[in-house]
């Protein structure tokens, strides 16, 4: 470590600014490649290589400035690429789906020639035509990217690039100006509220932690995103991971802790390798370790990483694993606040809380309260996946009703089918149907449909989504990720699991659906931490919306989206069939039979329902029911 | 496995993390990474090196999911079980690879070539049905593409 790089003053850090900001300034032409986990995935780590070679062929390395950053919230046409011509520009080209090939001919007609490639551009879903600029892509108009859209402007592993944008401005605001009182009135006002799903006032938590007696004192970042199907945390911190530190450490200011943790998920191998480098860059450059900026505020963050179990999300069972015990999870009589990790008053909020509150601190609560509902303030990142044209991570106002969410900016349903029910709230959450796509989304409108925000997650399902499924699906999750502390969580849920999948086989009577609410309403009420507690959620709230469907199941023993195995059956309509073959062939049970070009059979007895069938027959032959 | 090389190993990983209890989780990952699977040999001193009792160790690596007892295969398959991969049908993969592999979730295969684990959400879901084996994501899956995709990694 070169002690040269300390920022020792506050005068120093604004130097720093003034530099970066005028060698951003000078900058000509820019490229900006998503390479988050899923632009990973799908190759953008070859298509960086393939620009750094094109660029270094037609002797652009000194002009061009290349730009690898996480993701930029548009899933669906990872990995793309952003390019700009010079800071004043107001558009920026966006191409989508980017393959090695693409990549020569980018550099030498969009670069050299300032030429748009409309093959390479987002083509709009309804009107058919292509979109060059980004500005004007549907999918991100109608976001308010708070958070997500510095994503696309830093690189995750370069501190400077965060201090290009301002990054750090926040902290050195809070330390040189703001008590940490102010700092807490600050959030309280701006009516932040925790982000991981609880939606317990920000503000109101430091105040308490702060008050608490003790003189050690802890914050913590909750990265333990387990809700399937969320991923906006793993995006930030893979991201923009400075952003979340700078919050985590005006924080520990705030409450008095002079030392933070980051519990991550290990399964998010990339947020882990950047939160660390982020830590490593930000001692370096004195902004955590002794006398932060000459302030004489000390901070450390520690990074701990989580092993796989699901109720560690909980805030007491995350406590615990950090201690290095099992992540049981404890009754919650005395808060966190006053006897956390290690029995010291503990602070401990979302990724997306703590990446908030730098942006709080320098444009003002009241800037802040403007955005949102009445009870829910500011943005919420959600992610918008399942039977959706535009997957992705959306950035919103908080009270945009779910029909703008899924139609506006998600593009609608793929292949034309039919809306049925969005998922909200993971795990613990529940279904919302169509009758209220209307809904604003906040705590409170979530909350009064039976689901939850939790930590964002948005999945969309279609007519060929079977909800008795859905809600067996979370139950077995819930059910494998209970610790067993507890008996209604650990008993109740396995109870409730046994009835679904009687109902889903066609074995269970009405009088199950009852004792089902009845179970569940017990689990909901008597289970120690959250996760039991909101268990039951999928189920209560299918039961409520699609009750028709689980009618079916048991009384006509039919699965209507053709989902259930045990009540469906695989069979060729011969009208369709031109006797191809296919199938026969790939069939792994040999259960197909026919001559060619002559329309065959599969038999009931040896088929297994795999569906290859299904996905290899041309003509639409196979039907499910 | 030879004793002492494992001690010493166990060792510097421990340190790694100032052989503090808080670093439990993290340090039993690092045995894992290095083994593939957490041997008792390597348990044992850890529990050694922190002076904690080895139950308390055991505990931690029976009740953490990503963690194992038992030696897995030369590739590791994950298939996604998230919400989205599940309404794309990512429970379809999992079924098929375990009648393929016949092994059920968490097992080896006999000649030790595969071992089939499920995770709960790998947060790419725009890509969904996700497949990871040894790192690499094979996006868009569907029961047939399964197949061709395990003959490349079975020893020839």
């Amino acid at each position: 470590m070169s002690m040269t790089k300390t920022i020792k003053t506050f005068k120093d850090l604004q130097g720093i600014f003034d530099r970066l900001r005028t060698e951003r300034l000078l900058e000509k032409t820019r490229i900006t490649i998503s390479s988050g986990t899923c632009g990973q995935a799908r190759g953008s780590v070859e298509v960086v290589e393939e620009f750094q070679r094109q660029l270094k062929k037609h002797n652009l390395k000194d002009k061009v400035t290349l730009k690898v950053t996480g993701c930029h919230g548009f899933c669906e046409v990872e990995p793309n690429a952003i390019i700009r011509f010079g800071p004043d520009s107001q558009r920026s080209i966006f191409y989508q789906k980017l393959k090695l090939e693409d990549v020569e001919q980018i550099v030498s007609d969009t670069v050299l020639k300032r030429k748009v490639i409309d093959r390479l551009s987002y083509v709009d879903l309804e009107t058919g035509k292509s979109i060059a600029y980004l500005e004007d892509i549907p999918f991100f108009q109608k976001q308010n990217r708070l958070l997500l859209s510095n994503n696309v402007l830093v690189d995750p592993t370069d501190i400077n690039d965060y201090l290009a944008i301002g990054g750090y401005t926040a902290l050195q605001k809070t330390l040189s100006q703001m008590s940490p009182d102010e700092v807490i009135e600050s959030i309280k006002r701006a009516g932040l509220r925790g982000r991981g799903g609880g939606g317990f006032p920000t503000g109101r938590k430091w105040e308490s932690c702060r008050k608490a007696e003790g003189d050690i004192k802890y914050v913590i970042c909750n990265a333990d995103e387990g809700d399937p199907g969320a991923y906006q945390d793993r995006s930030l911190l893979e991201g923009n991971p400075h952003s979340v530190l700078e919050g985590l450490i005006i924080g520990g200011y705030a409450v008095g802790a002079r030392e933070g943790y980051i519990y991550v998920r290990n399964e998010y191998p990339l947020a882990v390798k950047h939160v660390g480098i982020a830590v490593k860059q930000a001692e370096e450059y004195g902004l955590l370790g002794e006398n932060i900026l000459g302030s004489g505020f000390s901070f450390t963050i520690n990074i701990n990483r989580g092993g796989g179990a699901f109720v560690c999300g909980e805030s007491s069972a995350l406590m615990a694993s950090i201690e290095g015990r099992i992540g049981e999870p404890r009754f919650k009589h005395v808060h966190a606040t006053e006897k956390g990790l290690w029995d010291r008053p503990t602070t401990l909020n979302n990724v997306k809380t703590w990446a908030t509150v730098p942006l709080i601190i320098n444009k003002g609560a009241d800037w802040y309260a403007s955005i949102g509902t009445e009870k829910s303030k500011g943005t919420m990142i959600f992610s918008l996946v399942g039977k959706i044209n535009n997957t992705g991570l959306v950035e919103v106002p908080m009270g945009l009703p779910l029909r703008d969410l899924i139609y506006s900016i998600g593009g609608g349903i793929p292949g034309g089918k039919r809306f049925k029910a969005v998922q909200t709230g993971g795990p613990s959450g529940g279904c919302i149907p169509e009758a209220l796509l209307d809904l604003p989304v906040d705590y409170e409108g979530l909350t009064a449909a039976g689901s939850m925000m939790g930590s964002g997650g948005l999945i969309v399902m279609d007519e060929d989504t079977c909800m008795v499924n859905v809600a067996k699906y979370f139950l077995s999750f819930t059910m494998e990720e209970s610790c067993g502390k507890c008996t209604p969580c650990r008993e109740g849920i396995k109870h409730m699991l046994e009835i679904l999948n009687n109902i889903s086989e066609g074995k269970a009577e009405e009088r199950d659906l009852e004792i089902l609410e009845e179970i569940g309403n017990m689990v909901k009420e008597t289970s120690l931490c959250a996760l039991g507690g909101s268990a039951p959620n999928p189920v209560l709230s299918t039961l409520r919306y699609f009750r028709d469907e689980y009618e079916a199941h048991i009384k006509d023993k039919r699965c209507p989206a053709g989902v259930c195995l045990e009540l469906i059956h695989y069979s060729i309509d011969g009208a369709k069939c031109t006797g191809c073959g296919v199938c026969r062939k790939e069939c792994p049970q040999g259960a197909i039979s026919g001559q060619k070009k002559e329309s065959h059979k599969i038999d009931k007895e040896s088929c297994i329902k795999c569906g290859i069938c299904l996905e290899v027959c041309k003509f639409n032959a196979v039907v499910v029911g | 496995m030879k004793r002492a090389m494992v001690s010493r190993e166990v060792d510097e990983i421990v340190s790694r993390y100032e052989g503090q209890i808080t670093g439990s989780v993290g340090i039993l990952q690092d045995i894992q990474n290095r083994y593939n699977y957490l041997p008792k040999e390597a348990l044992v001193h850890m529990a050694k090196r922190l002076n904690v009792p080895l139950s308390q160790v055991y505990g931690l690596a029976t009740f953490y999911k990503a963690l194992t007892l038992k030696p897995r295969g030369k590739h590791l398959i994950s298939v996604c079980m998230g919400t989205a991969c599940h309404v794309r049908g990512g429970a379809r993969i999992a079924d098929e690879i375990q009648r393929r592999l016949n092994v059920k979730v968490g097992e080896t295969t006999e000649d030790n070539e595969f071992t089939f684990e499920v995770v709960n959400c790998l947060g790419c879901c725009a890509i969904g049905p996700v497949m990871v084996v040894d790192g690499k994501y094979y996006e868009h899956m569907s029961a047939r593409k399964i197949s061709p995709i395990l003959r490349k990694y079975e020893t020839k």
